[in-house]
């Protein structure tokens, strides 16, 4: 029978059958956060239960360490939160799973270090009690997002107990314009089909313009599959992705064995999917959300809706029908998993090389991991920031979510390369439009929402 | 072990909006220590207090009016319970005393978390959930996890029939833990890894 490549994913890591309906899967990789990680770590020592196979499991610090610059070991970015580290960090060394602490040189936010330290391989099934695990399906692996519960029973067992979900391909075809990316694609796709889009489906993105797209944009791209109500989110591996995993496999030994096997990951021809969606590429132009829902967005030079929910507009201070474009900001924001990699940096440093944000935005970059941040200082890229007004900040979530402490004033306005645009999402009152991080910088510099294409030229020694 | 459920009576609160994410359910800035308990009085934190430091209730907020004392059920729109993994959710609302919550959707990570936390998470369609919402709330409502059954006492003749998977069930009927659960199948655990690390030995390389 021919088969998807999530089939063949999920026969890989069936272990059996479990009641009504469910399999036990067996899970390659475990991540832990310290938000949400901690707590597993502690209920299952609590449970008097250990961890099955240690080397499975690797615990990062991400979501409450501090984003200044020459931040300490323990220092935390909202009041108390460095009881999530200090305890993470404890649970973490009396479990014996492999720990990257807040010091260390891998560190980053989960779904930006896991690529890159080949923590995740095609192939794999990788979970970890954080929503935004879908990402890690760019790499052709069964990733997913779960509970702390869910993370407590894997580590007791190596297994999880999941009920198949049904599938969707989503099928992109055509090229993106100028301007545009994966960013695009997925809050155009949100914003078309609703934040209930993908009906709890195991999504695989596949056509000519997700091919086109680099490793890190295939990341952004299934990083937003959770927005969707996506049960997860894959593409197949081609050989971009093989050529970014190839150095990163610690097992040189099994690597033909293992290269023969990835390239068997992809959908028959006759594969059957339970839903389809086609998008045409070449209609898609840079999107920015207006609302308090990923599904509330829409090109930058559009209108808001009509129909506008009275909740969200009396939320973000907007009318309907009003014009998105010149809105002004206060705030903007660069980093999270969704655009915080290299590509996202490059792609913001180069508007803003040579031009200084507006007087009166608070602009701030994060980027996702160490690693991205010494390649981007080696390219100088840290420099094109500062220069334009930018903080430059240590990696982690940072700003992507409030969790108390220092933030964005209530009412203010903010553009962010981040994922979620909820009400009290970025701080209490503040107004977030979530868009990718060119029209981030383009809207810092202006100081009011605009694209790229909007900002006047700069003369040409300053472009370089 | 956990609370059991079979069957439920309670009150009623109507939330019926879209997309509640688990954000407004429990603000990250209520999730202050490494543990499960003391979040109830996070629950909604954003929408229920005027002033969510000073822990002053806004009235205007459905479950603090006085009617909703001792609510025990949410009805909700669709997607409830998008967003963020945090199982802090569901202990919130464990905490709070929400035992059930009928909606048209649910996140999915949310409503597994649900489960595993002895909330038990109904669907219904708009259609259903609007004729329960129009009930001068609130309506008191009896669920029957036995017989998948919704009744309502202010709704005479009005019954709905809900699905829900064997396994889910099973884990909410008799209070079980997953993991004990799991681990009767060691046996099987341990052959599928054996056989597996001779077919991907790449898996079984550290970290
Ligand atoms: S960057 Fe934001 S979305 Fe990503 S893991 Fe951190 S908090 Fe979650």
């Amino acid at each position: 029978m021919a088969r998807t490549l999530f089939d063949k994913l999920w026969q890989t890591h069936r272990v059996c059958d479990s009641e009504g309906g469910a399999d036990l899967l067996a899970i390659d990789r475990l991540l832990l956060h310290e938000r949400t990680g901690g707590v597993a770590l502690k209920s299952l020592a609590e449970n008097g239960y250990t961890v099955r196979d240690p080397s499975r499991v690797i615990a990062i610090m991400d979501h409450i360490v501090s984003f200044k610059r020459g931040r300490g070991r323990d220092d935390a970015r909202s009041p108390g939160g460095e009881t999530f580290i200090t305890e993470t960090r404890e649970m973490a060394k009396a479990a014996g799973i492999h720990l990257i602490d807040t010091d260390s040189r891998d560190q980053g936010i989960v779904h930006v270090t896991a690529p890159e330290k080949g923590f995740v391989l095609p192939g794999f099934s990788i979970v970890c009690p954080d929503s935004h695990t879908c990402s890690l399906g760019a790499l052709g692996a069964l990733a997913w997002g779960i509970g702390s519960s869910e993370a407590e029973h894997v580590m007791a067992t190596g297994v999880l107990r999941a009920t198949k979900p049904p599938q969707m391909r989503v099928h992109v075809d055509g090229t993106l314009p100028e301007g545009c990316s994966a960013k695009d694609i997925a809050l155009y796709m949100i914003s078309k089909y609703g934040a209930d889009g993908g009906q709890r489906c195991a999504i695989e993105f596949s056509g000519p313009a997700v091919e086109a797209l680099s490793v890190e944009g295939r990341l952004t791209l299934c990083n937003m599959a959770v927005e969707f109500a996506a049960f997860s989110a894959v593409i197949a591996p081609d050989d971009k992705v093989l050529d970014y995993v190839r150095p990163r496999v610690s097992d040189a030994v099994s690597l033909d064995q293992a290269l023969a096997h990835w390239r068997t990951l992809k959908t028959d021809a006759d594969a059957k999917f339970d839903h389809e969606i086609t998008l045409d590429a070449a209609e898609i132009s840079p999107q920015i959300s207006w609302g308090t829902s990923p599904e509330e967005s829409c090109a930058v030079n559009d209108l808001v809706p009509d129909h506008a929910s009275a909740k969200a507009l009396s939320y973000m201070g907007l009318q309907a029908a009003q014009a998105i474009s010149g809105l002004p900001v206060d705030g903007a924001f660069i980093g999270s998993c969704t655009n915080g990699r290299l590509s996202d940096l490059q792609t913001a440093a180069r508007i803003l090389k040579g031009r200084r944000i507006a007087s009166g935005v608070r602009a701030v970059c994060v980027p996702g991991s160490q690693a991205v941040r010494r390649e981007a200082e080696a390219l100088g890229i840290d420099k094109i920031f500062i220069a334009a007004g930018f903080e430059w900040g240590e990696p982690g979530c940072a700003m992507c979510f409030y969790a108390g402490g220092e933030t964005f004033p209530p009412q203010s306005r903010v553009v962010s390369s981040t994922n979620r645009n909820f009400e009290g999402r970025q701080g209490p009152g503040v107004r977030t439009h979530i868009t990718n991080p060119a029209v981030v910088a383009a809207s810092a510099v202006a100081g009011r929402i605009c694209a790229p294409s909007d900002l006047p030229a700069r003369s040409k020694e300053l472009v370089g | 072990m956990r609370e059991k459920l079979l069957t439920h009576t309670g009150r009623s609160a109507v939330l019926l909006l879209d997309n509640v994410d688990t954000d407004q359910i429990i603000p990250s800035r209520e999730m202050k220590r490494v543990d499960r308990k003391g979040l109830g009085e996070g629950l909604f934190a954003g929408w229920r207090y005027a002033d969510a430091g000073a822990r002053v209730e806004d009235p205007e907020f459905v479950l603090n009016r006085q009617e909703q004392t001792g609510t025990t059920i949410l009805i909700a729109g669709k997607n409830f319970g998008c967003g963020s993994s945090r199982e802090h959710a569901a202990w919130a609302l464990n905490e709070y005393g929400i035992r059930v919550i009928v909606a048209e959707s649910f996140g999915e990570i949310f409503h597994g978390n649900c489960i595993r936390n002895g909330i038990l998470p109904i669907t219904l369609s708009a259609e259903d959930i609007a004729t329960l919402a129009s009930v001068t709330a609130p309506a008191d409502l009896t669920v029957d996890l036995v017989a998948q059954t919704v009744t309502c006492a202010d709704l005479p003749g009005w019954q709905r029939n809900f699905e829900i998977s064997g396994f889910a069930k099973k884990l909410l009927m008799e209070g079980l833990d997953p993991i004990a659960l799991t681990l009767t199948a060691n046996d099987e655990i341990e052959s599928f890894f054996k056989k597996d690390a001779v077919q991907r030995p790449w898996v079984y390389s550290a970290a």
